[in-house]
C-alpha cells in the first residue's frame, strides 16, 4: 500500500476489486444486482459510506488500540449508517424512497469493514478517502455490470427504472428489448452466481493473458537476458 | 509512561469501548433529534399524497386528514380517513398490512360506499428488489387491477391470484408477495362492510 493515489485507484477499480477480487459484500451483490439501476443505486450509497467511515477510522487510528478495534469501527460504521439513513429520510426524502431500502443493508457489508481494517487504520486521511472512492467506484462498477448482464438475460431490459433514481433526464438510459420475456433463472439467487463465477474466471482469464504478454515484452526487450 | 504504551494496558480497553459507545449513542441521540421533525413532516406529506392518489379527484370537499374515526381491527386500532361531499361520507381510505415475503406490506385503500374499491396503493414494503416489487405502482400498473373490485366482484373464492384459481396476477418468481396483497385488500372490504354504519355515521 502506498500513497500514491493513482495505485490506489487502481487497486480498487481493478487489482484489489471488491467484489472480483477480494470476494467481500457477497450479501448485497447477490441482493441487489437484479437490475442495473439496483447495482448502481447500492454502489452509490455504499461508496458515500465508505469513504466516509474511511475518513474516520483512518483519524481515530492512533486512538484506538488494536485489541478492541473490530468492536470500535463496528460501533463506529453502524452510527454512520443509521444517521446516514435518518438524514436521507428527513431532507433527501425522495431519494431516500429509492435508495432506502439498500442503506441498512450498507451495515452488513463486510467490505467497508474489511478497508478500515486493511487499509484505513494503517494510512493517513486523504490516502483513506481516496481508497475508500476506489473501492466504492470499484464496488459500484461490478454491480452495475453484475445488474445489468442479469437484467438484460432475465428480463430483456437495461437500466429499467433508472429515472427513478437518477431523475428523469436519465431515461434514455432505459432500454428494452422488443419480444424477449426473459429467462427468470438469471434474476433469481442461481442466475447471480453463474453470472459471478463467470464474470471471475474472465477476469482471471484477461489477468492471465496480460501477464503472458507483459512476460514476453519482457522477454523481447532483453534477448541477452535469455 | 507514553501514550503507545498506555494504549496497550488492560484498563484503557474498556474506557475506550464505553467513550465510543457514549459518542455514537450521543451522535444518534442528536441525529434523531434532528431529524424527527423533518422526517415526520416529509411522511405526513407521503400520507396526504398517496391518500389523495387512491381517491380519485373530486370525491371530497372536506380535509380528509382530519376527519378521521379510529376502529378496532382484530385487536389493533385503524384509523379511518373519510372523503365527504357536502356532509355526507363518499368514500373511506384506510390501511390494511398483510405478511409478505420479508416483512409486513402495508396498502393503502379507498373504498366508497357500496363497497366498491376506488384506488389501492402499497405504501411500505420489504419485497426482493426486481421480483416482489411490481406491486409498487412506479414499477408495474399491477396494482390497479383492484381498482372497481367489491366482496363480490369477482366472487369471493376468487379472490386470489391465479395460481390459487382466482383472477389476479402473479408475478413471474414471486407469489407470496400479490398473494398477500390480494389478501390485504380482501380484508380491508370484508372490515369495511363489517363496520359500514360506523364509518359513514
Amino acid at each position: 500500500m502506498s500513497d500514491n493515489y493513482g495505485s490506489i485507484m487502481k487497486e480498487g477499480l481493478w487489482d484489489q476489486n471488491v467484489v472480483f477480487s477480494q470476494l467481500l459484500a457477497m450479501c448485497p451483490t447477490m441482493a441487489v444486482t437484479t437490475s442495473g439501476t439496483n447495482g448502481l443505486g447500492m454502489g452509490l450509497a455504499t461508496t458515500a459510506v465508505l469513504v466516509v467511515s474511511n475518513i474516520l477510522v483512518s483519524m481515530i487510528r492512533h486512538t484506538v488500540s488494536s485489541q478492541v478495534r473490530i468492536p470500535v469501527f463496528v460501533v463506529l460504521i453502524a452510527t454512520l449508517v443509521t444517521v446516514v439513513d435518518m438524514a436521507m429520510n428527513a431532507w433527501l426524502h425522495d431519494l431516500y424512497k429509492v435508495l432506502g431500502l439498500f442503506i441498512a443493508l450498507i451495515v452488513v457489508n463486510c467490505a467497508i469493514l474489511g478497508r478500515a481494517e486493511a487499509f484505513a487504520v494503517k494510512n493517513g486521511v486523504a490516502a483513506s478517502a481516496v481508497d475508500g472512492l476506489a473501492m466504492g467506484l470499484g464496488f459500484t462498477g461490478a454491480l452495475t455490470f453484475i445488474g445489468l448482464i442479469r437484467e438484460f438475460l432475465g428480463s430483456g431490459t437495461l437500466f429499467a427504472q433508472a429515472s427513478n433514481l437518477l431523475g428523469p433526464s436519465f431515461a434514455f438510459l432505459e432500454m428494452k428489448l422488443p419480444g424477449y420475456g426473459g429467462a427468470l433463472l438469471m434474476i433469481l439467487p442461481p442466475g447471480g452466481f453463474a453470472i459471478l463465477g463467470f464474470l471471475l474466471a474472465g477476469k482471471r482469464v484477461m489477468e492471465k493473458r496480460m501477464a503472458d504478454k507483459a512476460a514476453a515484452n519482457a522477454g523481447d526487450a532483453a534477448p541477452a537476458a535469455a | 509512561m507514553n501514550f503507545e504504551s498506555f494504549r496497550e494496558k488492560m484498563g484503557y480497553q474498556p474506557i475506550l469501548l464505553g467513550a465510543f459507545a457514549l459518542l455514537a449513542s450521543g451522535a444518534l441521540a442528536w441525529a434523531s433529534n434532528a431529524t424527527g421533525a423533518a422526517i415526520a413532516a416529509a411522511e405526513a406529506k407521503d400520507l396526504r399524497d398517496s391518500l389523495s392518489e387512491v381517491l380519485p379527484q373530486g370525491m371530497a370537499d372536506n380535509d380528509f386528514l382530519k376527519d378521521t374515526i379510529e376502529l378496532d381491527n382484530k385487536g389493533k386500532t385503524m384509523t379511518i380517513y373519510r372523503a365527504r361531499q357536502g356532509g355526507v361520507v363518499k368514500a373511506a381510505l384506510f390501511k390494511v398490512a398483510e405478511r409478505g415475503y420479508a416483512a409486513d406490506i402495508q396498502v393503502l385503500m379507498a373504498v366508497d360506499t357500496d363497497g366498491k374499491t376506488l384506488g389501492v396503493r402499497v405504501l411500505k414494503h420489504a419485497e426482493t428488489p426486481g421480483l416482489g416489487d411490481k406491486i409498487e405502482v412506479k414499477k408495474d400498473k399491477w396494482i390497479t387491477d383492484f381498482d372497481g373490485k367489491s366482496l363480490g366482484d369477482p366472487a369471493p373464492e376468487k379472490w386470489g391470484v391465479k395460481k390459487d384459481s382466482g383472477v389476479f396476477d402473479q408475478f413471474a418468481g414471486a407469489t407470496i408477495t400479490p398473494r398477500a396483497v390480494v389478501k390485504a385488500v380482501k380484508g380491508g372490504l370484508e372490515f369495511f362492510a363489517a363496520h359500514k354504519s360506523e364509518i359513514t355515521g
